[in-house]
């Protein structure tokens, strides 16, 4: 019999697949069933009839829909996205930078709100009841509440414009300096936490709690141990499953919050990329960025349950 | 300790049922109309305009109210919608089990894994933004969350046994549906549609802010951040308010949610 | 003084009393039962006694004294202390009590290591000694292994291990073999037996099952409700009980019998050759079985036999590979779907645990009137006065039947739910362990409730049970099952005077008695 780790990472691993096949099918049908094709969007109305067919005859437009899919897949398996409507270039030279500049708000954010909001959490669950704990569920309850925008204007009201610290819209790092690249990251990057750090908490919380409770926890009391080390050496390893399965997911939100956010503070990252490319209806675009964002998530959500998995013996180790 | 819960749930219900009554009300409530040029641009918060006024010179606080029909409008339709489809199937999937259960299942698991925010920035960008396709695409996306919860909670229940005894009295699908699993699902339900209220209510916000939501010149609150976000580059607080409101939609509702889970948590309602 | 010297303590749990008064002593190298139901405060009592307070709990009055030790008004850093040095505990679940993160060895040599300051080999070293002693295959590679990778018999095993590690001079075992099969049980009650012997520690054996405790223990406290029933000698108690607590705990494991009747054997049920399975598992194999007529027939096995998997095939809740099921020779569809309303009724099932078996959402009222509308077609004034006939038929009153379940005790559900098997007026009763979940008193009333509607309506009934003692006292023919087999059958007299089968005679030996020397004996032969 194969590892239980192999097996779990190739059923797992498909069934993330399968998710990203589905995401394209729907991407590519979707926009095929429209009326009007890429040439007529290429082209415009006043297009003559011998362009158009020339043009589609160009594009591979004419074959039946089966092949076009699996030409579109061939191609973007090979990093070929096909070419923006708006723009006229090549959707993937589009993409790369604003994934960059996206990975970059998200990744600053994780490396503020991962720690924060898992100790927290732990805090919370350990000094259950207290006036802490109290504390961060009342808090939490507000933060999931509030939306992004409202938290974003709020920072750049009293940071940008009332205190002037630090800019309200952001810049392109390539024309500024190092430094100003930073500080225009900074209400971006604090919005963002604001925004994941309550899930995180809560998730993690509940996580730990449930170790708390069970009965290997009461046995280790039992035996005489020290909270100390009943916390430390058996709840928190017990913990861990659960913990790394909620960072990866934590990134994942990250990821995907950037849309609102990158809008509110005019950053030019992947989400204001496929906002934009919805308002001008460039399918191309919207496909290419959609890809993207589902590769991520559905990679991230396939970290977290392979970590969750790794770490646990239960999960990790054959039963004879 | 209970007092405190019992304040912010008073605050939490007194909060939605104002903004339920101005929003059905809205005609009436609302001082102004919401289209009509009244004063300047950006005119700061007086006795004559509450909330001051917007880009082009109307009355903020009548445009809010009207906003808030919107918001709460359509909040309210889809989750309704998507709780009774959610329902149906949860029930359907965990009482027949088979093919029919992996079937939604799996189109379920299919949808979850894509955010769901690019979920609806796809559907909006291939069949156009509409309101039909706005309420369409937000049904489809509460409906799997109202699965997920209730699919399994709905399992826990079906796998009782006296679901088993049922059967073994021969009952009806109806009976099993209305008589055996409804009522022991009713607490998570209850609680599920507030969540998913709240949810509801930051999302189609979220997507009215991005531009492709209500489009102008009806605006929702989140619409009408959108058209004063100029403002806060100016230092104005203008579109600071119906995002305010937004945010005292969904602070309420978790808070009613919140106080339900612990009611029925200690109550130990479902702890079979 | 005594080396545990209990004095009037009282434990709350908020302003709920979990005990009240209780005062018990124990010498060194002394073994005492606590016994009781589920929830009567034994495992607590028994946890107060080496200092510890599950959380939430307070003490409310009273002197706990160990060794010398006042426990009460010990910090818990000495308190700590002393557990690490002094006492050991062995849990109920064994495998909900190891850390699933951690190598077996690495847990059970953790205290010792922690207090003693040892390392690695040494900790393998004595691991592996302690392993071999408890009879534990491969003891050398035993301790590599993670918790859910062992059996449960060899995990509590492994717990009993990891107690005696720390030379303990008091050990409690609270419940070591509930969760365990009788043929299991007798190995782990062995080991027991032979540890206390050799260690000389004193120890307090919690269990609800009197035979039990009867074999390993000096002296044994009843307690009930928080409350200390009775305390005596072993024999004292098992030979003469002074409460009727205690006379019926005892009671529950007698051999006197319901005296019976000749049943009538006609045949009312019959299921043939039936194969069953859940996908591709196949659970039993060619079964026979038959009821009949006013017929009580129990079918006994340890767990994962198929026995309760017959049950459901004969009830129609799984439909067989092969075999069919007959009721009064008319063949019935395999599965309860596709049965008519009237061989429904005809026959009624009742499951092992009736909290989960009567929804929490409706009244006892609607739950019995459900059958009485549904079968009968009852309405009006007849249907209350059937409702209430049935409430006194369970000996329930009838001010009840506006109740929900979760406001009724253990005992009271079982009874309505029985109430409601009767509504239909059945010809058979399928019992599903109806007992095994129940307080011994209350096990003892459910029994002879049945018994009267057996002896009175001439119900027949398929008696599932894993309980030999109740098997032998109550029902009239037996067949034992043994992974997914029919090992023997035949009347219960003929079985229980000279049984055939090696698997029979091992399960009887196994069954706990509360006569002198059992243990001894199943010591001396073993081996």
């Amino acid at each position: 019999m194969a590892h239980p780790l192999l097996s779990f990472a190739m059923r797992r691993g498909g069934s993330g697949l399968v998710s990203l096949l589905l995401v394209s099918l729907l991407v590519f049908v979707g926009t095929a069933l429209l009326p009007g094709d890429a040439a007529q969007s290429i082209l415009g109305q006043n297009a003559t009839p011998e362009t158009l067919a020339a043009l589609r005859q160009q594009l591979g437009l004419n074959e039946p829909l089966p092949v076009r899919y699996w030409n579109w897949l061939v191609g973007l398996a090979q990093g070929d996205m096909g070419t923006s409507f708006s723009s006229g270039r090549a959707v993937a030279d589009l993409l790369w930078p604003r994934l960059r500049a996206s990975m970059t708000l998200a990744l600053a954010a994780a490396v503020i709100a991962l720690p924060l909001a898992i100790s927290l959490g732990i805090l919370s669950a350990l000094k259950r009841d207290s006036f802490l704990d109290r504390a961060i569920s009342f808090l939490s309850m507000w933060l999931v509440s509030i939306p992004a925008f409202l938290t974003g204007y709020i920072l750049i009201n009293i940071f940008a414009i009332r205190l002037g610290w630090f800019p309200s819209l952001s810049i392109s790092h390539g024309s500024a300096s190092f430094m100003d690249w930073i500080n225009a990251l900074v209400l971006p990057v604090t919005t963002l936490v604001f925004v994941t750090i309550a899930h995180t908490m809560r998730l993690t919380r509940t996580a730990v709690l449930s170790v708390m409770a069970s009965d290997y926890i009461l046995m280790a009391e039992i035996k005489g141990l020290s909270p100390r080390r009943v916390t430390l050496t058996h709840a928190l390893p017990n913990a861990l499953s659960p913990i790394l399965s909620i960072s990866m997911l934590t990134v994942a939100y990250l990821m995907v919050g950037v849309v609102v956010i990158e809008t509110v503070f005019n950053y030019a990252g992947l989400g204001k990329l496929m906002v934009d490319a919805v308002s001008y209806r460039d399918l191309p675009l919207v496909q290419g960025c959609a890809v993207v964002f589902s590769l991520v998530f559905v990679s991230l959500n396939f970290a977290a349950d392979f970590l969750s998995v790794l770490v646990n013996p239960r999960l990790r180790e054959p039963k004879e | 300790m209970t007092g405190k819960i019992n304040l912010s749930l008073i605050l939490s219900s007194g909060t939605l049922a104002l903004f339920v009554v101005l929003a059905l009300f809205a005609p009436l409530a609302a001082p102004y109309s919401p289209t009509e040029v009244l004063t300047n641009p950006y005119a700061t918060p007086s006795v004559d305009h509450w909330l001051g006024a917007d880009t082009l010179g109307r009355d903020l606080l009548s445009r809010s109210i009207y906003g808030l029909r919107y918001t709460l409008g359509i909040s309210l339709f889809v989750t309704v919608v998507a709780c009774a489809i959610g329902v149906t199937l949860a029930i359907l999937a965990a009482v027949r089990r088979g093919w029919i259960d992996v079937l939604i299942g799996r189109t379920v698991d299919a949808i979850m894994a894509i955010p769901q925010i690019i979920f609806a920035l796809i559907v909006l960008a291939v069949a156009g933004v509409s309101l039909k396709t706005l309420v369409g695409t937000m049904i489809v996306l509460e409906t799997t969350l109202f699965f997920r919860i209730l699919r399994a909670s709905a399992g826990d229940i079906a796998v009782m046994d006296f679901i088993e005894v049922a059967r073994l009295r021969g009952e009806t699908l109806r009976w099993y549906i209305f008589r055996e699993i409804l009522p022991n699902l009713a607490p998570t339900l209850i609680a599920e549609f507030g969540l998913r209220f709240a949810f509801a209510s930051l999302f189609i916000s979220a997507l009215s802010f991005l531009g492709v939501g209500i489009q102008p010149p009806d605006a929702d609150l989140g619409g009408l951040v959108r058209e004063n976000a100029l403002a806060i580059s100016a230092g104005k607080v203008a579109p600071l308010f119906p995002a305010i409101a937004i945010a005292m939609i969904a602070v309420s509702t978790n808070g009613i949610v919140d106080f339900l889970i612990r009611k029925y948590s200690v109550r130990g309602e479902l702890q079979a | 003084m005594s080396f545990l010297d209990i004095q009037g303590l009282s434990l709350k749990a908020g302003a709920t009393e979990i005990l009240r008064d209780v005062s018990l002593q124990l010498e060194r190298g002394q073994v005492l039962g606590l016994i009781g139901e589920s929830g009567a405060g034994k495992s607590t009592l028994a946890l107060a006694a080496i200092g510890f307070l599950k959380p939430g709990l307070t003490i409310a009055g009273g002197k706990v004294s160990l060794d010398g030790i006042d426990l009460v008004a010990a910090s818990p850093d000495e308190l700590s202390k002393l557990r690490q040095s002094k006492v050991a505990y062995v849990a109920q679940s064994a495998a909900a009590a190891f850390n699933p993160f951690y190598r077996l060895g690495h847990q059970v040599t953790e205290l010792r290591a922690l207090r003693d300051g040892i390392g690695g080999s040494e900790r393998r070293q004595l691991a592996a000694e302690l392993f071999a002693r408890l009879q534990l295959p491969e003891p050398d590679r035993f301790g590599l292994k993670y918790p859910h990778q062992v059996s449960g018999g060899q995990l509590q095993r492994a717990m009993i291990a990891m107690a005696l590690l720390n030379n303990p001079e008091l050990i409690v075992f609270d419940e070591p073999t509930t969760a365990l099969d009788v043929t299991t049980q007798v190995e782990v009650l062995k080991v027991i037996r032979q540890v206390i012997a050799a260690e000389g520690c004193s120890a307090i054996y919690v269990s609800h099952d009197i035979a039990v405790v009867s074999q390993v223990c000096d002296r044994i406290v009843v307690v009930r409700n928080g409350v200390m029933v009775e305390a005596n000698e072993t024999r004292r108690i098992i030979d003469s009980p002074q409460t009727d607590y205690a006379r019926a705990l005892v009671a529950s494991r007698s051999t006197s019998d319901f005296n019976r009747e000749t049943s009538d054997t006609q045949i009312l049920i019959e299921g043939r050759g039936l194969d069953l399975g859940y996908g591709s598992v196949r659970i039993v194999e060619n079964v026979d079985i038959t009821v009949g007529r006013s017929e009580i027939v129990a079918l006994v096995g340890e767990s994962g036999s198929g026995k309760t998997t017959v049950a459901r095939a004969i009830a129609g809740l799984l439909v067989p590979r092969r075999g069919s099921v007959t009721l009064s020779g008319i063949r019935l569809a395999a599965s309860v779907d596709d049965r008519n309303d009237d061989q429904r009724r005809r026959i009624q099932f009742i499951h092992q645990l009736p909290d989960v078996a009567l929804n929490p959402r409706q009244t006892v009222r609607a739950v019995l009137a459900r059958p009485l509308v549904k079968f009968m077609g009852l309405s009006g004034a007849d249907l209350e006065e059937r409702l209430r006939g049935l409430m006194a038929e369970v000996e329930l009153p009838a001010a009840l039947l506006d109740r929900y379940p979760g406001a009724l005790s253990g005992g009271q559900k079982q009874r309505v739910y029985i109430a409601r098997c009767l509504a239909a007026e059945p010809d058979i009763l399928i019992c599903d362990e109806v007992t095994s979940a129940l307080d011994p008193l209350v096990e003892e009333s459910i029994l002879s409730l049945l018994w009267h509607l057996n002896q009175d309506k001439g119900l027949g009934m398929l008696f599932i049970t894993h309980n030999l003692g109740v098997t032998r006292r109550f029902t009239d023919r037996v067949v034992i099952m043994e992974r997914g087999r029919i090992v023997e059958s035949g009347t219960t007299k003929a079985i229980f005077a000279a049984p055939g089968e090696e698997y029979t005679k091992r399960l009887m030996l196994a069954e706990p008695s509360t006569r002198a020397g059992w243990l001894d004996e199943r010591i001396a032969s073993g081996d």
